[in-house]
């Protein structure tokens, strides 16, 4: 029974945690307005400033709903060689790259 | 009758006194002659609108709305200097009256387009696009479609139309993104395009440009080294791979907006380009498309632009390197001065005779006009997220 509690605890816990790391929630208020700029400004110069689409594809909920999550992840980070999509570790942790995956899997509210 | 009821009357023809004398000295909307030649065009992106402003004095006249998505946008302007004409990247393609301060004609020609022309007599308007991709041309006048090219290659898909501008004997010149292919059409016959195809020209051309004589068409290649020259004298001689050495063996620099190539400097015989992944400023011989130097500058370079005298080159620079300006000095090849305006600077633009530049800086709100002599800062203008600034002095340029 303990064992068992002990089990849910944990479970608990660590699905805490796993909602924490979607949400973002280490990212502060300030960085999260940071990175939604980025979003809009620097990946809509390719992506379009209401994500339609441009040079790049577009990064509508309708369309990276289909993708998987990790690759959108990785694609932000490592960029796409043999395309004109840059790796953005540069700039980015891959804290931040998984919160502006999650935005544009939850939908962004552009211009 | 009471005095009291006499006051509020007397007071109400003071009021409509009042009233009418400030209509009457408020900025006058086309009442008052005025010329064209000093007025320009700021695009305020996030905010759908754009800035009608003056350069004799550095002042905004009026603010135009309800343009739609203006990231990306550019404007053109008609030869009389009157009307506007803003492309904007949902495909919408809008003419400002300059004089009066409106939309005359605003059209959604497309899903997403990147960018347009005007033709040489003035009467065509050629907007290039992304989806679906090819350039539709329109009628000046009333913005009624008179041509549409699809970029069809391989198998019929459509390819992203990049670089479109006008050339002499009215053709317009574009690269196509996807094909790595240039097209030529010619508008004599403006219902019936005659176009003339340059294929393998090399991998993602980027923008093009042409120079300021209107004789030589080339395509920034961010695919590969090099760009793609083209004869417009001999188109029968096809396009040329210039620079095909430049970077090699050079670890590229990841690229987080693409160069731009409007605005080509020309200083007696050299050329001064962006290069790609390389946070330098090519200096390339116009005699023999030979590179003769790099210039190492502060990030990868966006726009690089010449003062209208061509003694300076002005730079700006991709995201995390947009806070800053360099100015070269066309003579020494050297950075002589490196301004720090703030965070997002998108483009700029030199007054007609180039004695001072305005400059925009998105993040900070603000257009900010530069002394080119003393490069000093000598006036701000407030800016909804401005991006492109645009004079009127573009109306008479080849290629803008």
């Amino acid at each position: 029974m303990l064992r068992l509690i002990g089990i849910s605890v944990c479970s608990l816990l660590s699905a805490c945690l796993l909602t924490t790391a979607v949400a973002g929630q280490g990212i502060t208020p300030a960085r999260q307005a940071e990175l939604h700029e980025l979003l809009i400004e620097d990946c809509g110069s390719c992506h379009g400033s209401r994500l339609h689409g441009g040079l790049g594809p577009a990064l509508t909920q309708q369309r990276v709903k289909k993708l998987s999550r990790d690759m959108l992840i990785e694609t932000v980070l490592a960029g796409r060689p043999g395309t004109a999509m840059p790796p953005w570790n540069t700039m980015l942790s891959r804290e931040e790259a998984t919160w502006l995956v999650d935005q544009l899997l939850k939908g962004v509210k552009t211009p | 009758m009471k005095p009291n009821t006499r006051i509020p009357l007397s007071f109400l023809w003071r009021m409509v006194l009042i009233i009418s004398t400030i209509t009457a000295s408020a900025p006058v909307v086309a009442d008052e002659l005025r010329g064209t030649g000093d007025l320009g065009v700021i695009i305020e992106r996030t905010s759908g609108s754009v800035q009608i402003i003056e350069t004799t004095h550095n002042t905004s006249l009026a603010r135009v709305d309800g343009l739609g998505d203006l990231s990306h946008a550019s404007v053109v302007f008609s030869r009389d200097e009157r009307y506007a004409y803003v492309f904007g990247r949902d495909g919408g393609l809008t003419k400002i009256d300059l004089l009066k301060h409106r939309i005359v004609k605003r059209i959604m020609q497309s899903g997403n387009s990147i960018g347009g022309a005007i033709s040489q007599n003035g009467k065509l308007v050629a907007v290039s696009n992304y989806t679906p991709g090819g350039v539709k041309v329109f009628d000046a006048d009333t913005l009624k479609l008179v041509a549409d090219i699809p970029a069809s290659y391989a198998d019929g898909k459509l390819s992203k139309v990049i670089g479109l501008v006008d050339a002499p004997g009215n053709r317009f010149v574009f690269s196509l993104w996807d094909a790595g292919e240039i097209w030529i059409a010619d508008m004599h016959q403006p219902s019936r395009p005659k176009i003339t195809r340059f294929k393998n020209i090399g991998t993602n051309p980027y923008d093009g440009l042409i120079t300021p004589d209107g004789r030589y068409y080339i395509a920034g290649l961010f695919g590969e080294d090099g760009m793609a020259l083209l004869d417009l004298w001999h188109p029968e001689l096809g396009v040329k791979h210039i620079l095909p050495d430049y970077g090699k063996g050079d670890k590229k620099l990841p690229v987080y907006k693409m160069p731009h190539l409007e605005g080509w400097t020309v200083a007696g015989t050299h050329a001064f380009v962006p290069a790609v992944g390389h946070h330098e400023v090519l200096v390339i011989d116009t005699q023999n498309w030979k590179q003769v130097a790099r210039i190492p500058v502060f990030g990868q370079p966006v726009f690089v632009m010449a003062r209208p005298d061509a003694r300076q080159v002005w730079v700006n620079f991709a995201v995390p390197n947009n806070h800053k300006v360099q100015v070269i000095d066309t003579e020494s090849l050297k950075v002589i001065k490196t301004l720090e305006p703030g965070k997002g600077v998108l483009h700029m633009e030199f007054e007609p005779r180039g004695e001072q530049v305005w400059i925009s800086v998105r993040d900070k709100n603000q257009v900010q006009v530069y002394d080119t002599e003393t490069l000093q800062l000598i006036k701000t203008l407030p800016a909804i997220k401005p991006s492109g600034i645009f004079n009127t002095s573009r109306a008479h340029k080849l290629g803008l």
